[in-house]
């Protein structure tokens, strides 16, 4: 998942982390992780499989909205 | 016993001959958590760290270096930060191996260079962000 980790890089408010999905069980449930790669941004947007960038950008700024 | 065989080293070493600057890994252990997983986050690091003159290494226990961690915002082991010239929230939890393992080499790369390959429209949003942003990548080594 190169964009996250570059997005990190790009923007101080950004920060990425990759998790081992079968070493961590319990955020791996706690998440409801059934493919991967999958993408969980700030709690509120997710989603799964490989996207193009302006996809991705996408939904981190759907991920900082205000409702 | 090696981690890495002799052909993943020798790739590594071309691809990490673009490192521009140092970066380090910080490795976030703790032997009663996750001893064998540590463990073998630690040694990957290491042997990584064997390829390069820029990359240098960094233990620290959450348990007892708890400031560091929680600065880092770390609270699982194993986990690794990357850090180049500062931290630009590179982080990984469990081990790197697999297609995480060429991420983790992207992740090195980029860190030293501070120019993340992302169009000007993408960086010019990132930049404009008022709010801060957490992305959790669930991934498996296969």
């Amino acid at each position: 998942m190169r964009l996250a980790q570059h997005m990190s890089v790009a923007s101080d408010r950004v920060r990425s982390t990759v998790i081992e999905a079968t070493e961590f069980p319990e955020l791996s449930r706690a998440y409801r992780v059934l493919g991967v790669p999958k993408v969980v941004i700030n709690e509120r947007v997710e989603f799964e499989g490989a996207v193009p960038e302006a996809d991705f950008l996408g939904a981190v700024l759907k991920a900082v909205e205000t409702a | 016993m090696s981690i890495l065989n002799a052909q993943v080293r020798a790739d590594v070493r071309t691809e990490l001959a673009k490192l521009a600057g140092p970066v380090r890994l910080v490795v976030f252990s703790q032997e009663l958590v996750a001893g064998d997983l540590c463990r073998q986050n630690e040694a990957l690091a290491r042997e990584v760290a064997e390829l390069s003159e820029q990359i240098t290494v960094e233990v620290l226990n959450p348990a007892i270096d708890r400031e560091r961690a929680a600065a880092y915002g770390v609270d699982q082991v194993p986990a690794l930060v990357v850090e180049g010239a500062r931290d630009w929230g590179l982080r990984f939890y469990g081990i790197p191996l697999g297609y995480e393992f060429s991420n983790l080499i992207d992740a090195l790369v980029v860190a030293s260079t501070g120019e993340p390959a992302l169009s000007e429209a993408t960086q010019t949003a990132l930049q404009a962000l008022a709010a801060d942003v957490e992305i959790k990548v669930f991934s498996t080594p296969t």
